[in-house]
């Protein structure tokens, strides 16, 4: 546990002030059934619960085994988290499409190329056409997506042809983002759906129209409005907080109201203002995800990820918290009322008791995020000097890596390809690429998980690429400078890294921008020499601190691409052996990938390292190149050794 | 009178805490789940999950969870008992649970403080204790006590000593003869 997180923890503990760690322990010990998977409160005949053990109940009222119950949770958690996905890539549709129109205050659009490329990828006229009607006809298209009844999301058309026919032959082709919602939430009624593996699938269906549609929408869209990210350096951390400034910190996951904070913030009527409150400027700063979404393009410094949501206010100095929506906790509420900090709602979906609204819109964007930043100036003077803890501990980081970026970094700005990354991976420089990410939970040591599996893999040279909360607890660790390269890589990856100037561990944005990863492996595969599928490449997948609905999407569309992937907490199936195999082995033989359920980040990477060089040996690829001799311990064994003494 | 003891196998306890809501509704006024959550004051419960961290047998070095309900052992020479200054607490025959006289007690919590396994609490009001009574009324009424009936994996269960004693007796001669068989 970083020292910022440890220090506020002990001023909480000290004020007599709870937080998520302490409401944890309070709901220890938690229901096994809930853990197992197996309650079922899908009608009032129930609740039912099957007994484990075998002695008690074997099946609910309708006669639904352990398995069916176990499945139709899951794939609701698959449902939620799409829709959150998705829900989010409308808005920043609506956003782009009202922009488009010119009825909103405080948005242009940016990301210019990536329009034009998006217009013909969508097959919207480009020529002798205003940009404003480009961009119109893009949104409308993108819009369809979500309410389309039959044929395909256009941008599962990215994925390689193998790819493509896998999901065609299951089925698995999402038809439209929302109609595959709709349709898990009718499969789960009662007496419907009884297959858990036909469960499943559908589950899959959608899981891939929130990766490969509403997410790809949100990054894609977000990238046109408000640019495409490049490489920017910035600070992380609680430390981040200033104590002669004034410090508005906005928490949650859109872009679009947090991106014209940024401009408000830097507004010269409002910083002045700030300066007549008796501060000596604005300081802002961000946690989960819309944090990553202004880090990514503005620089602006992470104050931390999900469970330093109540820390932040626990410093005092937080003059306004604002809102949007996904991974707020109701918590912050009564937590404000110990300290002078406003936390401010914006979301007409997502409304806490006790906590002030201003409504956001972005017809009106600009006026309301002055608005809110002037309420944060004039919370300044309310600060209690006898409350205030700010920590020291903060950061440096790099961000703003994109699958667009990975042409241009690896290939030089002249002849922008993948050929440099394909040939690290076929030499035996890089042992593969892996993606991780997910939430914290405070069921395991705060961000060890996530720090510690990236260190084991850079260690082994992987390149490692993050998003969302895992990439702010590697930047809390030093591991998203190039000079952690030096430190923790191995030497393979450490070539590549001094060579192109990157980090060992490359920030690739929020957690929607997973579809990043998913555009820049097919890239990968068109690029050549690395078989013909993802799910051929030496790649994999890992959530080792998960904990959100969304995260059970996630982990279900990359699976889907053939990403393996590897959970620190099993998805609560456990109750249902059949279930389980069929995720843990069956789902290979369908898309040629698994999920494996591991706690231990060593033993993950070990799980990981093993599945690479699998695939490497599939490949044929060449053995890597400072790789021990067979029969010499390898470097992970070392490392094992290191910890049991 | 139903007679037993209270057996409880930690290797079925999911930890779901049934048990715990099907004591205090026992003890509600209503004992209905739906009108008991807007009694004043409102009920308590006698059992309480408790889980703990315990080294796996095979050694090898991680910890396994371990939950299991927990209440009044109702022991036979009750330190409880033997410690209570007004007789509020009293057992009055070898099998009769350990039971409370509200009125007695005076909230010094000696028998808190002297109970091996840490099940009799204070009270919502803080002014007396508060302890399972093994749902004397439920068993006059011939019935088994709440937190039994409750537990969906039988994890907790009511018998006599000699039908445990008989269970185990049995459970040991399979054990050997199929040992022998292998």
């Amino acid at each position: 546990m970083d020292k910022a997180t440890q220090e506020m923890k002990k001023v909480a503990e000290k004020k007599g002030i709870e937080t998520a760690w302490d409401r944890y322990e309070k709901m220890i010990p938690q229901c096994g059934f809930g853990e197992l998977g197996i309650c079922c409160r899908n009608c009032v005949m129930g609740p039912c619960r099957i007994d484990p053990f075998g002695e008690g109940a074997k099946e609910g009222i309708c006669g639904a085994t352990a398995d069916i119950i176990a499945a139709r949770n899951l794939v609701r958690m698959i449902a939620a988290g799409a829709a959150s996905h998705s829900d989010h890539g409308r808005d920043v549709a609506h956003t782009l499409l009202a922009t488009s129109e010119g009825k909103t205050k405080g948005y242009s659009i940016k990301g210019k190329q990536k329009l034009y490329d998006l217009a013909n990828e969508l097959n919207v006229k480009t020529e002798n056409r205003k940009i404003e009607e480009i961009a119109h006809d893009v949104a409308e298209k993108c819009f369809a997506e979500f309410g389309q009844q039959h044929g395909e999301l256009q941008f599962t058309h990215r994925a390689p042809v193998k790819r493509q026919e896998i999901w065609r032959k299951n089925k698995f082709t999402p038809r439209g983002i929302d109609r595959e919602i709709v349709e898990i939430m009718h499969r789960t009624h009662i007496g419907v759906d009884n297959d858990h593996e036909n469960l499943i699938k559908q589950g899959i269906r959608a899981s891939l129209g929130d990766g490969w549609g509403g997410s790809m929408i949100a990054t894609d869209l977000s990238d046109v409005i408000f640019g495409i990210p490049e490489p920017i350096r910035s600070i992380s951390n609680l430390g981040v907080l200033k104590e002669d400034e004034v410090n508005l910190v906005v928490h949650g996951h859109e872009p679009t109201l947090s991106d014209v904070i940024v401009s408000a913030a830097t507004d010269k009527e409002l910083i002045e203002l700030a300066k007549q409150y008796g501060a000596k400027g604005i300081n802002l700063a961000g946690i989960c995800c819309t944090a990553n979404e202004i880090l990514m393009r503005h620089g602006i410094p992470l104050a931390g990820n999900f469970l330093q949501q109540e820390l932040a206010v626990i410093t005092g100095v937080v003059d306004l918290m604002l809102v949007d929506v996904q991974c707020v906790m109701p918590a912050l509420s009564k937590l404000q009322s110990c300290f002078h900090t406003k936390v401010i709602s914006t979301s007409p979906k997502a409304k806490f008791p006790g906590v002030e609204h201003v409504e956001f819109s972005e017809e009106e964007a600009l006026p309301i995020a002055k608005k809110i930043v002037r309420m944060a100036i004039e919370n300044y003077k309310n600060r209690k000097k006898e409350l205030v803890n700010i920590p020291k501990e903060k950061m440096e980081l790099v961000a703003g890596f994109t699958s667009e970026y990975v042409f241009k970094m690896l290939g030089g700005k002249y002849r922008s390809t993948y050929r440099p990354l394909n040939d690290a991976i076929i030499a035996g420089r890089i042992r593969g690429v892996v993606g991780i990410v997910g939430c914290n939970n405070p069921k395991i040591k705060y961000d060890w998980a996530h720090i510690t599996l990236a260190k084991e893999l850079i260690k082994n040279d992987v390149l490692v690429v993050v998003t969302g909360c895992s990439a702010m607890a590697d930047a809390k660790a030093g591991l998203l400078v190039p000079e952690a390269a030096k430190e923790y890589a191995g030497k393979g990856l450490q070539e590549i890294c001094e060579a192109v100037g990157c980090p060992p561990v490359l920030h690739m944005g929020s957690c929607v921008d997973i579809s990043r990863i998913l555009t820049t492996l097919c890239n990968v595969v068109s690029e050549g020499g690395l078989g013909e599928d993802i799910s051929d490449l030496p790649v994999a997948a890992a959530a080792p601190e998960w904990m959100s609905e969304k995260a059970v999407s996630i982990g279900f569309y990359a699976v889907a691409s053939g990403i393996y992937t590897v959970l620190g907490i099993p998805f609560p199936i456990l109750g249902g052996k059949e279930i389980t195999e069929f995720v843990t082995k069956g789902l290979e033989n369908i898309v040629g990938a698994n999920f494996a359920f591991e706690s231990d980040p060593i033993k993950a990477a070990e799980l990981i390292i093993k599945h690479l060089n699998k695939k490497r040996e599939a490949l044929k690829l060449k053995p890597m190149m400072y790789e021990p001799p067979v029969g010499a311990a390898s470097p992970v064994e070392n490392k094992n050794e290191k910890r049991n003494n | 009178m139903k007679k037993g003891i209270i057996e409880i196998n930690p290797e079925r306890c999911l930890a779901c805490k049934s048990c715990e809501i099907a004591c205090a509704v026992a003890h509600s006024g209503t004992k209905n789940l739906e009108l008991s959550i807007k009694e004043i004051p409102l009920p308590e419960k006698r059992v309480q999950v408790e889980q703990a961290d315990v080294m796996s047998k095979s050694g090898q070095g991680f910890f396994l969870k371990m939950a299991a309900p927990l209440q009044c052992r109702h022991c036979e020479d009750a330190p409880c008992v033997k410690i209570c200054p007004t007789k509020a607490l009293t057992k009055t025959h070898q099998e009769e649970p350990v039971l409370l006289d509200n009125k007695l007690c005076i909230g010094c919590k000696w028998c808190i403080l002297v109970c091996p396994f840490g099940v009799i609490k204070m009270d919502r009001t803080g002014g007396a204790i508060i302890k399972c009574d093994l749902c004397i009324e439920r068993l006059k009424q011939n019935e088994l006590p709440a937190c039994v009936v409750s537990c969906p994996t039988k994890a907790i269960k009511f018998r006599t000593l000699e039908e445990t004693a008989k269970e185990k007796r049995k459970k040991f001669l399979v054990d050997i003869a199929s040992e022998k068989n292998t």
